[in-house]
């Protein structure tokens, strides 16, 4: 890899600063940055080493569960109050990565990784996403683990992360300080559709850096689930997620929150599905019935044309599950 | 013979664990990347990135300036290796990779430059700098898709009774089998460090399987004495098959230490896994099968193309386990291979067996679909009781009762033979067997017994360990006829100056060294007999009897026979049979693999420990098999997209659910005095079958390509 430099910030003033500065990336628990320096897929010039910052509190503020961007994955996974209040993101959490990475990676870290795309990997492939202009080595190439929703002709790629998912269902929001101060993002606006520019993963600005992400309170906790259908029963990447939240009140669906993981470039909320579901009871039909309204606008390539059908069917059973019909 | 048996099997040290368990946990053992002569310099290798044509052009420049770098080879600056030298004879396939050597490019990845530096990350800075220009040509990469592909390395077709007979049956079946590339991705990357100790002398430290087979090769190819160089293996973290050869990678190191006059560590990236040191073929099978109402086999026919690269060809026996493991009368064989642009492939685990038994053991359980009779009575029914291919008796088979073992130990009277008539708890459950065979090779191998003056045992010889626990297993034959405990015997191996042994492949090493051992150990015991006189005791104090004789030790080295006569006169097989429970998720696809017992007829068991770790782990190979091995290439680059442990998928625990591991342990009277045969291949060999038959139980989908993701079953 290339040289680098080293520096660990003393303030999150500093941290701006440092990032500000064209060729400088924050480093955390660096579970996927330092991957991609290996690979030669990123070559920062300089490091920028947050992980001394008080940004690790997880904490009841007025607006709902406070949690820093710097709070251990395995650490929240665990966390008492996160079981207690939103076992969703508990449940995606540890459907992540393995154990070892679990306990390096941060909540920040886990919303910044990169896509796992394999021609994004290879220096030697054309991605739009990791060298714009080189063409989509992705799209007329091996798409298994690919995107079906809001793809553009310039990039396929997914999100990874299943901890993201559970935040976009979960109606969290990002807390974000940068050279003009805070300001607050909906977690669902924070990673953004390829376009016509897949490196751009989020929307972050130049200087910009994640303080916490905040959960306003809901009734979801009796009812959730997060299901991962994957290849391997752990430390696979996702071919389909969902996260699935509901508020049952005598047998009728109040509220649903659903969103899916391993189907485009962003948590994929399912703001139709969600809507369809009010009023209704939960029972295997009303669920099926809404899983295959979650599908409008898909588009399947060469490989990944069995997640037209595995995506509304593990809809369907992540919220047979979270309804407790499972 | 009887006797001989009784005394080699250590009973009070069934449990033994491995002798070298604690230095492998605690990091104290030390593998080939981990030594740190003076001077260390570390070189990257860097690969074409084309699949087919001539480099025209490197541009070394600003690799060569970059921090730190001490040279960087391409073909062009190169010095010659003096053994690699063309074939004089015009032959139709160039023959292994000779690294720096040419400019042609046979696969994606070929090793077309090396960057040595100070350290490991400005070599691999550097490396990154090298560009090279390429004259592409139109490469082929894609496999083999049916029997008119590819060439038969073996000429005509073997056919035994009447060819095709399987289609005149009254109930038969023909179907297509595919398993793809998997490679052998042990954890323990390759790696070597190559030190020169003079013009002709060189210490080398390699990720090997064969010290000395390693040695004599690189001494060929430098044109040194064999003598002049010796090759250290002392712990080797897995290699199934990819270390028995030595690759383009340590000819590199070896040239690269000889320019920078400072020993270079080479240690492969996991990348480099997928194209430099080999794997296992992709293959396309065919099997058409019929049988009687009754179930007695009429025909098997089974035919296979593998791939191979455009350089070298590589055959192997997928089509032997229809030969041997049924009393099939008429079976005709074809194998073929086809040529891409790929690395060549190689031996590994279960070679050709393991690809064979997934299509044939697919295939039989097909036929008990149809003609309704339960797998094991199927199989049963076809016993093989003598080798079917040459009438010889077997040395020893006992695989009726590890069919019994097994079936009884998963619950197969559970299992219903309609598919997918059960569910628990919103699952389909299914019940899978498949079964194998394997060869028991014996060698011959030289062991030096040294009994010292404070009465421990040291043992001698070039072997390697690549993961069964072969010290343990020949600790426990010394501590046996020594009378021993086992910590006072040391066994030193996986050093090529060490009385010879051959490479550590085959399932062969227990049956091989295990009898140099043995038999060393045997005459070691007579000589302290002899010198206390009186026909001796059964018990001596060794280091009471050096002392009274005033010795300061007393040694025999002894060159174990192949024991060719009994080779020749019985067919030597080990078998395997492997159930499974599995899971399927209907809705999802997913499958569970609930519980798998694996029975191994392997003769007498030396070590029970660590033959139940190395069942367990072929066991494991095999799910990873069926379920999840799959190396991928982008056919339009020909070029490898899944070559990482993230995306390259092997089972990890998550995935394996408690393993039963049964021995019918009984032994082979006629392989070795210890009645052992070698068990690394069956272990695996059957698995991948077992798994597919229990899903198609399961769910009535029968997966003919392999692996079974869950995609092919929603």
């Amino acid at each position: 890899m290339k040289q680098f430099q080293y520096v660990k910030a003393s303030s999150n003033a500093g941290v701006i600063t440092a990032i500000s500065k064209p060729g400088t990336k924050i480093i955390a628990g660096g579970t996927n940055l330092v991957d991609l320096m290996k690979r030669g897929v990123t070559a920062p010039d300089r490091l920028v080493d947050i992980t001394h910052l008080p940004l690790k509190s997880i904490n009841i503020t007025g607006k709902g569960l406070h949690i820093g961007a710097l709070a251990l994955n395995s650490v929240v996974a665990e966390n008492a109050l996160v079981v207690e209040k939103h076992p969703l993101l508990a449940m995606a959490l540890k459907a992540g990565a393995s154990p070892q990475l679990r306990n390096m990676a941060t909540v920040g870290g886990n919303m910044m990784q990169r896509t796992r795309c394999t021609y994004f990997y290879d220096t030697a492939m054309p991605c739009n996403k990791r060298a714009p202009g080189t063409g989509c080595g992705a799209i007329g190439g091996i798409n298994r683990m690919h995107a079906i929703f809001g793809t553009s002709s310039k990039c396929i790629a997914v999100h990874p992360s299943d901890m993201c998912v559970a935040l976009a269902a979960l109606d969290a929001t990002v807390i974000i300080a940068g050279p003009k101060g805070q300001r607050t993002l909906q977690f669902t606006e924070f990673h953004r559709l390829p376009g016509e520019h897949p490196e751009l993963d989020n929307h972050l600005a130049t200087g910009e850096m994640i303080l916490s992400v905040e959960i306003p309170d809901n009734n979801f906790a009796k009812n959730s689930y997060y299901l991962k259908v994957r290849d391997r029963q752990s430390y696979a990447f996702a071919l389909v997620s969902v996260a699935a939240a509901l508020d049952i009140q005598n047998g009728v669906i109040r509220g649903a929150r659903l969103a899916m993981g391993g189907v485009a470039h962003k948590p994929w909320r399912l703001f139709e599905v969600e809507k369809s579901l009010i009023g209704k009871k939960p029972t295997e039909e009303n669920f099926a019935q809404a899983a295959q309204l979650a599908m409008q606008g898909a588009k399947a390539y060469e490989y990944n044309a069995f997640k037209l059908k595995l995506a509304p069917a593990t809809i369907a059973e992540a919220l047979k599950h979270a309804s407790g019909l499972v | 013979m009887e006797e001989a048996i009784k005394t080699a099997i250590p009973s009070s040290a069934d449990g033994m664990s491995r002798i070298d368990g604690r230095a492998k946990v605690t990091g104290k053992a030390k593998y080939a990347a981990e030594y740190r002569p003076d001077g260390l310099a570390y070189g990257v290798l860097a690969g074409s990135t084309i699949a087919k044509g001539t480099v025209t052009a490197i541009d070394i420049a600003r690799a060569e300036k970059a921090p730190g770098v001490l040279a960087v080879v391409t073909h062009f600056n190169s010095p010659k290796v003096p053994g690699h030298q063309k074939p004089k004879k015009p032959t139709k396939k160039a023959g292994p990779i000779l690294v720096f050597n040419d400019n042609v490019i046979h696969y994606n990845g070929q090793p077309i430059a090396m960057v040595i530096a100070d350290t490991y990350e400005r070599a691999l800075y550097a490396a990154s700098l090298v560009k090279a220009t390429y004259n592409k040509q139109a490469h082929d990469t894609k496999p083999p898709s049916d029997i008119s592909m590819g060439i038969a390395p073996w000429g005509k077709d073997s056919v035994r009774g009447e060819a095709d007979a399987w289609k005149n049956a009254p109930f038969k079946l023909e179907q297509e089998y595919v398993i793809p590339t998997e490679v052998h991705n042990p954890m323990e990357l390759h790696a070597i460090i190559a030190k020169w100790d003079g013009a002709d002398k060189l210490t080398v430290w390699d990720k090997t399987q064969g010290t000395q087979a390693t040695r004599d090769d690189i001494a060929k190819a430098f044109n040194i004495p064999a003598a002049n160089v010796q090759v250290i293996a002392k712990f080797v973290g897995g290699a199934f098959g990819s270390a028995l050869q030595v690759w383009p990678h340590e000819i590199a190191a070896i040239l690269g230490a000889k320019l920078v006059r400072r020993p270079v560590k080479l240690v492969l990236h996991r990348q480099d896994m997928f194209t430099s040191v080999g794997h296992r073929p992709y293959t396309w099978q065919k099997v058409g099968i019929g049988a009687t109402a009754d179930g007695k086999l009429v025909g098997i026919t089974h035919e296979a193309v593998g791939q191979t690269s455009t350089y070298e060809d590589f055959a192997e026996g997928p089509i032997n386990v229809s030969k041997g493991l049924y009393a099939c009368p008429n079976v005709t064989t074809r194998y073929k291979l086809l040529s891409l642009n790929i690395g060549t492939p190689t031996w590994m685990r279960g070679p050709g067996e393991a690809t064979g038994a997934f299509a044939l053991e697919s295939a039989l359980d097909e036929l008990s679909y149809q003609v309704k009779i339960d797998p094991v009575q199927l199989r049963l029914i076809n016993y093989a009781k003598v080798d079917p291919e040459n009438g010889k008796p077997y040395s020893s088979k006992y695989l009726d009762e590890a069919y019994k073992m097994g079936a009884d130990q998963i619950g197969w009277e559970n299992r219903r033979q309609e598919a997918g008539a059960v569910k628990k708890d919103g699952w389909l459950v299914g019940y899978g067997m498949g079964g194998g065979m394997f060869g028991a090779y014996r060698d011959s191998a030289t062991v030096k017994a040294v009994m010292r003056a404070d009465g421990t045992l040291l043992l001698q010889t070039a072997v390697t360990d690549i993961g069964p626990g072969t010290g343990t297993a020949m600790v426990l034959i010394a501590a046996d006829i020594m009378g021993l405990p086992a910590d006072k015997i040391k066994f030193e191996m996986g050093d090529s100056s060490l009385p010879n042994a051959p490479m550590q492949g085959g399932s062969a090493t227990t049956a091989t060294v295990g009898g140099a051992v043995y038999d060393a150990c045997t005459e070691l015991k007579q000589k302290f007999q002899k010198l206390i006189g009186n026909g001796g005791t059964d018990n001596p104090d060794y280091a009471k009897i050096l002392s009274d004789k005033n010795l300061a030790g007393l040694d025999v080295t002894t060159q174990s026979s192949l024991g060719a006569d009994a080779q020749n006169k019985y067919s030597m097989q080990a078998w395997s049979v492997h159930f499974t429970r599995v899971l399927v998720h209907p809705a999802t696809g997913v499958v569970k693999i609930d519980k798998v017992v694996s029975v191994a007829d392997s003769g007498k068991v030396i070590s029970q420990k660590t033959a139940r770790s190395q069942l367990i782990g072929g066991a494991i190979g095999g799910i990873g098999m069926a379920l999840m091995e799959d190396a991928i290439i982008d056919h339009r680059y020909g070029r490898y997209v899944n070559n990482n442990f993230a995306d390259y998928h092997v089972p990890v625990n998550a995935d394996i659910p408690q393993m039963e591991a049964l021995f019918v342990n009984k032994p082979d009277s006629h392989i070795n005095a210890m009645g052992a045969k070698g068990m690394a291949e069956i272990s695996l060999i059957g698995m991948a079958a077992a798994v597919a038959n229990a899903v198609f139980n399961a769910t009535g989908k029968r997966v003919r390509d392999l692996p079974i993701t869950p995609d092919k079953l929603i």
